[in-house]
């Protein structure tokens, strides 16, 4: 299912077939992420990736008038030249992930005391306080840039923004 | 093929899952003319690393793996916004979305 909708985003012409496969793509990565007993990420995925980022991509879609770029070419010239490349990282990936038996504790997990959720916040807050609070803050940067980016030009002779509010 | 076995759901397979996400992605991001594609594309590849991350987190029996997930789920997210938002500015005053007729660098 992730493979398929990986599959369909890229070689879709119409860019909201595109959006649609990616929340198919999506969901099937959710899907993993309760197999691989991840509960806490799989909400995230399906809250913040389906709910949010899709709608994100689905409205720039909207707003951006893509009717006359349905005729055009959907790939670049050199096409071959990127998928040689991709297909020769790939490959080592590939063979890297299927060579070795990994080492490890296989299945021996420690005993949880509480839930997913619970042990996740509490590393989160303990270990990793200092990466929690610099991410909050990349968050608000990327917040107000993007308002920033996505807002109409000021008009050049004042120097003032127009009165049309910012439309991100 | 050595680590794959086709009873049990092991490590190796989520890695395969990953690469061949990643690799779907890589082509998206080097082969689309439409940014809004590529943008895509750059999701299925941190995709792919979440992947990556939470199954070794299952593998060594921790959960560092999953905050690394997390944390790099609220990186793609910041770059979604931002990206969307420089290619509404970029199609405001270039009037396209696609990426190679977007060559203000290029003297």
């Amino acid at each position: 299912m992730a493979l398929a909708g990986a599959v369909l985003t890229v070689a879709l012409r119409n860019a909201v077939h595109c959006a649609v496969a990616l929340i198919v793509s999506l969901l099937g990565t959710a899907g993993l992420y309760l197999l691989l007993r991840a509960e806490f990420l799989f909400a995230t995925q399906i809250i913040l990736y389906i709910g949010g980022v899709m709608l994100l991509f689905l409205f720039v879609i909207m707003l951006i008038n893509l009717d006359e770029s349905r005729q055009q070419r959907h790939f670049i010239k050199g096409w071959w030249l990127g998928v040689l490349l991709a297909a020769g990282t790939g490959a080592i990936g590939l063979r890297w992930a299927l060579e070795k038996p990994w080492p490890g504790p296989e299945g021996a997990l420690p005993a949880a005391s509480g839930g997913n959720t619970e042990r996740l916040a509490d590393l989160l807050f303990s270990e990793y306080l200092v990466p929690f609070e610099a991410i909050s803050l990349l968050l608000l940067v990327a917040i107000v840039g993007s308002v920033l980016m996505a807002r109409p030009k000021p008009s050049a002779e004042t120097g003032e923004t127009p009165a049309k509010g910012a439309q991100a | 093929m050595t680590g794959l076995s086709l009873t049990t759901i092991g490590l190796g397979h989520y890695l395969a899952l990953s690469a061949a996400l990643m690799l779907i992605g890589t082509v998206g991001v080097l082969t689309r003319r439409n940014v809004v594609v590529i943008l895509m594309s750059v999701e299925l590849i941190l995709n792919a690393v979440n992947i990556n991350l939470i199954a070794f987190s299952k593998h060594l029996g921790q959960l560092h793996g999953q905050v690394f997930a997390i944390f790099v789920i609220a990186v793609a997210v910041a770059e979604a916004a931002v990206g969307l938002g420089i290619l509404i500015a970029l199609y405001r005053n270039k009037g396209t979305v696609n990426a190679d007729e977007v060559d203000l660098l290029k003297w």
